[in-house]
């Protein structure tokens, strides 16, 4: 059972630049461990994190074995307009979650 | 004559809570940053996922919140004895809701547990206890063990402050548990941790569940006694 | 937090990189893929890593690079390196003049005292470096392997 979440203001000025916390539950698993019979873990990673604010691409995170499980990402964006940020995790077999936050921006 | 007893303890285990530290204390900044941040600490993704787990599997059926419950495990069941919260929840889900137990240690147990814990964070660990699974948890604390021949103590009481492989070794209070660890890069129950400790002093790793380990869970809450709870903590 | 410069000039020409193991020249080839070989100026980028980490399966980083992120004078991407880490890559942040701040931070996994290395990629073609120093220790009281 995957979860994420989110942490940003839910209102902010025209222009105002805001951060943006993100975390997600994945073990990122690095391909790098082997059992105690020596067989290899196959890896299952996050590989991509992509934020969208009213549809256009703001920030983007393409993630390695090297970042931590349950990966904390937090990013800063300029409040625009209002409207809705959709935030999208995906990676190793076929890893797909998408969480989405509004902003009311004046 | 047993309730003054029970004072005694009481008001000893509160006099010595001035040298007594949280291994919160021995963190380093950034680690005390993580656990004290909401959406930062790991661990709260288990909570959460336990918050699911509670309203599918029915438990808001009977229980309400369950505010100061972690205080006061392991505590004694009438029926089946000392107990600790991952054995006391397995019973409510077999004996009163017919579903089966939860494996020890499962995503779905320690989610489970965290979210119950979670609900007792920063409220005084509360057991008062006398007898002999005290007296048992104690002498497994105290006793030497395993082929490198160190107690408990010989790391948290005699050397509790000195560094060990890069971290801090702590006095050993579970003031956090079920924690996020590090290590584990997950959330465990104090049991998974005594159960690294035994495997660290090369001595014989006792299973989940076993009187033996549940008794030296007893001892080292109600040696945390009056410890505020962080469930869920952060820990290296 | 520490941050500890260190020069790092590559250039087309310049492959002579001191062999310090097959990780160290993985990780040259890493950078090469990502700037063509122009050269890494030291400076306006700023890595924050704890200098000893608590547990390097996680450890806090923050990279900020100073940037007036206008359209027309921003940071457009952000990558990170390891010196020692079985590959190379960390994570690769693609920013622009919509991040407002040039600010990210994450928690990323060490396999040993080492570098990591920050490059930031600015909208004018330019690269720009840090690099910061973390020693890696083994933690006490394990647990056994997974199981097969």
């Amino acid at each position: 059972m995957t979860s994420a979440r989110i942490s940003m203001p839910s209102q902010a000025r025209r222009g105002e630049v805001i951060e943006v916390r993100t975390i997600v539950s994945h073990q990122m698993e690095t391909g790098f461990r082997r059992t105690e019979r020596g067989t290899a873990i196959a890896r299952d990673i996050i590989q991509l994190f992509v934020c969208t604010y009213n549809g256009v691409e703001v920030f983007r995170a393409e993630l390695h074995p090297a970042i931590a499980a349950n990966p904390y990402i937090a990013f800063s964006t300029v409040a625009t307009e209002s409207g809705t940020l959709e935030f999208r995790w995906s990676g190793d077999n076929g890893f797909a979650l998408t969480e989405t936050a509004t902003l009311q921006v004046a | 004559m047993k309730f003054a007893a029970l004072i005694v303890v009481f008001l000893a285990a509160a006099a010595a809570a001035d040298e007594r530290r949280s291994g919160y204390d021995y963190m380093r900044a950034e680690t005390r940053a993580m656990q004290d941040d909401e959406l930062a600490n790991p661990g709260m993704l288990a909570v959460m996922e336990g918050e699911g787990l509670w309203r599918r599997s029915g438990c808001a059926g009977c229980h309400q919140d369950m505010k100061g419950v972690a205080t006061r495990y392991p505590s004694f069941d009438p029926g089946k004895g000392l107990l600790n919260l991952e054995q006391r929840i397995n019973l409510c889900r077999t004996e009163r809701q017919q579903a089966p137990a939860l494996a020890y240690e499962s995503r779905e147990l320690v989610a489970l547990t965290a979210f119950v814990a979670s609900q007792s964070r920063g409220q005084p660990i509360q057991i008062f206890a006398h007898g002999e699974s005290l007296e048992r948890g104690k002498a497994t604390f105290y006793r030497r063990q395993g082929q490198v021949n160190l107690a408990c103590a010989s790391c948290h009481e005699h050397n509790a402050g000195k560094r060990l492989a890069g971290n801090a070794i702590p006095q050993a209070h579970p003031t956090g548990y079920p924690l996020y660890r590090l290590e584990w890069q997950a959330v465990g129950s104090l049991q998974r941790r005594l159960r690294n400790c035994l495997a660290g002093i090369r001595a014989e790793a006792l299973t989940y569940g076993a009187p033996e380990l549940v008794e030296l869970e007893f001892f080292l809450m109600w040696r945390a006694n009056g410890m505020r709870l962080e469930t869920p903590a952060v820990r290296p | 937090m520490m941050n500890r410069r260190r020069f790092l000039v590559l250039t087309a020409a310049t492959l002579a990189a001191p062999r310090l193991g097959a990780s160290a020249d993985e990780m040259q080839a890493a950078i090469r893929k990502v700037t063509g070989g122009a050269p890494l100026n030291p400076g306006r980028v700023t890595l924050e890593l704890p200098p000893l980490s608590e547990n390097g399966h996680v450890v806090p980083m923050r990279v900020a690079v100073a940037s007036p992120m206008t359209p027309g004078d921003h940071v457009r991407a952000i990558h990170v390196f390891t010196e020692k880490n079985p590959q190379p890559n960390v994570a690769g942040f693609r920013l622009g003049p919509r991040a407002g701040r040039a600010v990210v931070q994450t928690r990323v996994r060490l396999a040993d005292t080492q570098s990591v290395i920050a490059i930031a990629e600015m909208s004018d073609g330019s690269f720009w470096t840090a690099s910061a120093h973390v020693v890696v220790t083994l933690a006490a009281c394990l647990e056994e392997l997974p199981g097969s």
